[in-house]
């Protein structure tokens, strides 16, 4: 995390997609022709949509979705958090686990791997080796993995609700303030589901 | 709320603002009537009062704070319905309920009619400070028209006053403690087979969460109707039903 | 009138009837010494001396608690116009020594297994409730009644108004021995005070801190001094009827007290009209179900009626609306025993013990790491130290004192600075901990306090009775945090969060057990804080295997912990 503010220059903002469906993300992209606003007041410097391999320093702000469900997702979550001032946890599976935490329930994750690639598949069912990354014993909510900034909840959070929320942030971000009071925020702003 | 007769005539302050209460009234009663509002979950106008959920607290000035719903008006009560502190406690409560069960609105029947997705936003509740829960408990879907999910129970308990206190059926009741605590039908059989259930499905209706659903509905496709209870209880105590011309 | 029995009548031929043995075994029948196997040696005396043919001049009488319950089987032979002597590890090698030498030979066992009658667990303690306990057959009403047992109740009877009983019990500064300390009168007045025509007395002997047994030893030791107690407040409150409230994990004292009870009616000390009075008072034993919840008075009255064993909100309290919607009182078993003394010798007597606030004598149960584990009587006020370090004989091993928690699950920790702090009401309370109902546990060095604190909640954990949420879904949060921090995975915010959580839980709960739980956090905190520090880890550490099970019945070892 730098400590420099963001005054003087281009603010810059990621995106980082964990264990969710990726919905967090389209509703981003609903954003529609804000996204021309967005991209007057901060450049998009990683995430799904642009294609940078390694998550890069100085972000100011990066909205990260999904749950932390296995080791890549811990290590992406602890390099967002080394090279973020702000980081967001972005609907509700980064908030709370959501859909991808229904598999805590179930127990024993390797009796759960062994379900789906041994068990289940059509043809040749066999364990998956180091392509698939190993699953942590529980899925975690983000904040239990990495500490927080702001929290967005919502599945997804609408478009209408990342924008007020992130413009507010990146204003303040601009004009050197830190990070706002989010005080204001009503239900259209912060309702789980 | 019984009807009461007379005017008001118990000086009490609530919130600053200076009111006049009925003779035994509640401070919950008397907020709602003088339009100052205190969150409530277990509370259910039409049943008795339980005072569990512990989200109406409200500051007396006593060394206790005291839950609205079961805290009759004295004169020259002095009354905070929220402060700070209230509201932080509040909140606790609020992320101890959605910690303790499955209350993941994605995926709920009940999401957009839920008391307690309303508590939460409405205490600005972004995220659980506590670690969540998973599945406890079973699914009872053993009765043909309604499911109860007792992963989504808060224990607010309307399902069982109502039953017992307005359809006179009492099918429901809370067995065992602690955290271990669940809604059983009978002595613990499925729903599906207790002859004292009358079908009428008031327990469904009141349910503040998606504990008790219309069997069939979809995520976000159910929809309660608590308000229904207030009607039954003030048309009973007003005895709507009997017919009075062989009076006259 | 029915005919009643001569109280002094029944004590005379008692003690003519003892004074004709020269020897009496008293072997502790109480549930101690009982699992220790007391049985087993009372059958070994019993059948020595019927071979010995000595049984006529020895009597062998099965006994309540003498406390020392550590060194049980215990064993007191009291020979006549002669120090008794005090047996203490007795088996049955043992006893057949004691029946050849003591209570055959005459004399006492040559380099016999003998506690000296000076040590100070006994010399330091002041009985009042437990005067009896240990000396008499608790089955046998005739053994109360010899040692001057129901005479208060025949006094008050007799000779005073119910008003007086209550100015008696106002002038001896008695306050309740379940842990709140509350005027005993007070509680009283708003009794007598209340209209009703049925009016309900009900003695609480729901007693279940971890490592207590106060009350269970009363009861099971000398179960008529409980009835006179009650029949006394039923005198003065206007009660007719009496409710002894027992959990049943205590089935010696359930079968005791029933017995007791049996006894009473048939000698018409209760009953329609007893001692030929005219005051109608009777009690009836109600058997707990094993819930920790079921102390908390709202949730006893519910259970004595057969509800489910919940509490609920007062007011109303007890006194206004309490058993079946009349007035009803609740007490502590061990308040109650003090009223015959009260009543009985005078209320001076009685408040000649203790401190300026806290009257009288308090029993303590005294567990963990001393040498002398057992029940005792003390005066209020007596410095901690003296009970811990004389009285229970101070920490075995050369280990260092630690601390001391009193109150259970509601109280808190004693560090050794506070060793001299006097055992009263205001003084435990100001330390952050409480008297509770006289469980007294102490800690040596070895011990870890967040540990400590972690049992305390898993207790409350599993008692919650889940009616409320900050305590139902609370204590499971509280013990999570703590189950992290004792395992090392803790963060720092981690105990922020837990200090918030424990605050609201006590504020907010519904009923004491809840708005108590968090009190071994806070204690330990308070004085053992550097103890948690050293356990936690920076807030950006993630240890995936690290969180705690949120549910009991979830996997705890370290596998499959999450």
């Amino acid at each position: 995390m730098s400590e420099h503010n963001g005054e003087g220059r281009r603010l810059r903002i990621a995106t980082a997609w964990l264990g969710g469906c990726s919905g967090c993300h389209m509703s981003f992209l609903d954003l529609d022709e804000v996204l021309f606003d967005l991209a007057e007041k901060a450049d998009l410097v990683y995430g799904p949509l642009t294609d940078v391999k390694e998550f890069p320093p100085d972000v100011d702000v990066t909205l990260v979705e999904g749950a932390v469900a296995n080791q890549d997702n811990v290590e992406l979550a602890k390099a967002v958090r080394a090279n973020t001032r702000v980081v967001v946890s972005f609907g509700d599976c980064a908030v709370t686990g959501n859909v991808t935490s229904l598999r805590n329930a179930l127990g024993d994750p390797a009796e759960l791997v062994r379900r789906v690639y041994v068990e289940h598949p059509d043809i040749r069912g066999a364990m998956p080796t180091d392509v698939v990354p190993a699953l942590l014993p529980y899925v975690e909510a983000l904040h239990e993995v990495i500490p927080i900034d702001v929290y967005m909840p919502g599945c997804p959070p609408s478009a209408d609700r990342i924008k007020a929320t992130l413009l507010a942030l990146l204003d303040s971000l601009a004009a050197g303030e830190g990070i706002p009071s989010l005080d204001w925020r009503g239900p259209e702003d912060l309702r789980f589901g | 709320m019984s009807p009461r007769n007379g005017r008001p005539n118990v000086p009490v302050t609530i919130d600053g603002q200076d009111v006049k209460a009925f003779e035994g009234e509640s401070i919950l009663e008397l907020a709602r009537r003088v339009g100052v509002p205190i969150p409530t979950l277990c509370h259910l106008e039409g049943l008795s009062i339980h005072g569990g959920c512990r989200l109406c607290l409200v500051d007396t000035g006593d060394h206790k704070l005291k839950p609205a719903c079961a805290t009759e008006v004295t004169a020259e009560l002095d009354v905070t319905t929220t402060n700070a502190e209230i509201r932080e406690h509040r909140r606790r409560i609020v992320e101890l309920l959605f910690a303790e069960g499955n209350h993941i609105c994605a995926f709920c029947v009940s999401s957009g009619s839920c008391e307690l997705q309303d508590l939460a936003t409405e205490h600005h509740v972004d995220h659980i400070h506590y670690e969540l829960g998973y599945e406890r408990h079973d699914v009872d879907a053993s009765h043909p028209k309604y499911v109860l999910d007792r992963d989504r129970c808060v224990l607010c308990t309307r399902c069982v006053r109502v039953c017992d206190e307005v359809e006179g059926a009492h099918v429901w009741d809370v067995a065992m403690r602690g955290n271990e605590a669940r809604i059983v039908a009978g002595m613990d059989i499925p729903w599906g087979e207790s002859s004292a259930c009358t079908w009428c499905g008031k327990c469904v209706v009141v349910c503040p969460t998606g504990a008790l659903s219309f069997k069939g509905r979809a995520t976000g496709e159910m929809r309660h109707d608590p308000e229904l209870v207030a009607f039954l209880a003030r048309a009973r105590d007003e005895g709507e039903w009997i017919d009075r011309r062989a009076e006259a | 009138m029915a005919a009643t029995i001569d109280l002094d009548d029944v004590a005379n031929v008692e003690l003519e009837a003892r004074s004709r043995f020269t020897h009496r075994a008293l072997v502790c029948t109480s549930t101690g010494c009982l699992s220790a196997g007391a049985a087993n040696v009372r059958a070994t005396l019993e059948a020595d001396l019927t071979e010995a043919e000595a049984d006529h001049d020895v009597q062998v009488v099965p006994t309540g608690c003498p406390g020392l319950c550590s060194r049980g089987p215990l064993v007191t032979v009291e020979s006549r116009g002669e120090e008794s002597t005090l047996y203490q590890y007795v088996d049955e090698d043992a006893a057949h020594t004691i029946v050849r030498e003591h209570l055959v030979g005459g004399a006492p066992v040559e380099g016999g297994d003998i506690v000296p009658p000076d040590i100070p667990f006994y010399a330091k303690q002041h009985q009042v409730v437990l005067a009896y306990a240990g000396r008499i057959d608790p089955d046998r009403l005739e053994d109360y009644v010899a040692e001057g047992g129901y005479r208060a109740l025949s006094k008050a009877l007799t000779s005073m108004t119910p008003e007086q009983v209550i100015e008696a019990i106002d002038a001896s500064g008695l306050r309740g021995r379940g842990g709140a300390g509350y005027p005993t009168a007070r509680k009283w007045e708003l009794l007598h005070d209340a209209p009703g025509e049925h009016k309900y007395v009900v003695a609480n002997g729901d007693e279940g801190d971890p490592g207590a047994y106060m009350d269970r030893t009363i009861m099971d030791s000398d179960p008529h001094r409980v009835l006179e107690g009650m029949a006394l407040a039923a005198y003065a409150t206007g009660a007719d009827k009496g409710y002894i409230y027992v959990r049943a994990e205590y089935p010696l004292a359930i079968e005791r007290l029933e017995r007791a009870i049996r006894a009473a009616k048939r000698a018409k000390l209760l009953g329609r009209s007893v001692l030929g009075t005219g005051f109608a008072f009777d009690i009836e034993v109600r058997v707990g179900a094993g819930a920790f919840v079921c102390g908390e008075e709202t949730a006893l009255m519910a259970s004595i009626e057969g509800r489910r064993g919940t509490p609920s909100l007062r007011p109303p309290y007890p006194t206004e609306r309490g058993l079946w919607g009349a007035p009803t009182m609740i007490n502590n078993v061990e308040t109650l025993a003090n009223v015959p003394a009260i009543v009985g010798k005078g209320p001076e007597a009685f408040a000649a013990v203790g401190t300026e606030t806290s009257k009288g004598t308090k029993v303590f149960a005294l567990a963990g790491s001393v040498t002398n584990t057992g029940l005792i009587e003390v005066p209020m006020g007596i410095p901690l130290r003296e009970i811990v370090f004389d009285m229970a004989g101070g920490i075995p091993n050369g280990k260092a004192f630690k601390a001391a928690q009193t109150g259970g699950p509601s109280g808190g920790c004693i560090p050794a600075a506070y060793l001299d702090t006097p055992v009263d009401y205001e003084h435990l309370r100001a330390l952050g901990s409480m008297m509770g109902s006289g469980g007294l546990v102490v800690m040596d060095e070895t011990v870890k306090m967040p540990e400590v604190a972690r049992f305390y909640m898993e207790f409350c954990r599993d008692e919650s009775c889940g009616k409320c949420t900050p305590c139902r879904a609370g204590t499971v949060k509280m013990y999570a945090f703590l189950d992290r921090i004792c395992r090392g995975v803790g963060r720092k915010r981690d105990l922020q969060h837990l200090e918030s959580l424990c605050r609201t839980v006590r504020e907010t709960s519904l009923c004491g057990l809840g708005q108590s739980a968090p009190n071994p956090v806070f204690s330990t905190l308070e004085h053992f804080r550097e103890e948690y520090l050293e356990l936690l880890v920076e807030d950006e550490e993630f240890l995936p295997a690290g969180a705690a099970p949120t549910a009991p019945g979830a996997p705890t070892d370290e596998a499959g912990a999450r």
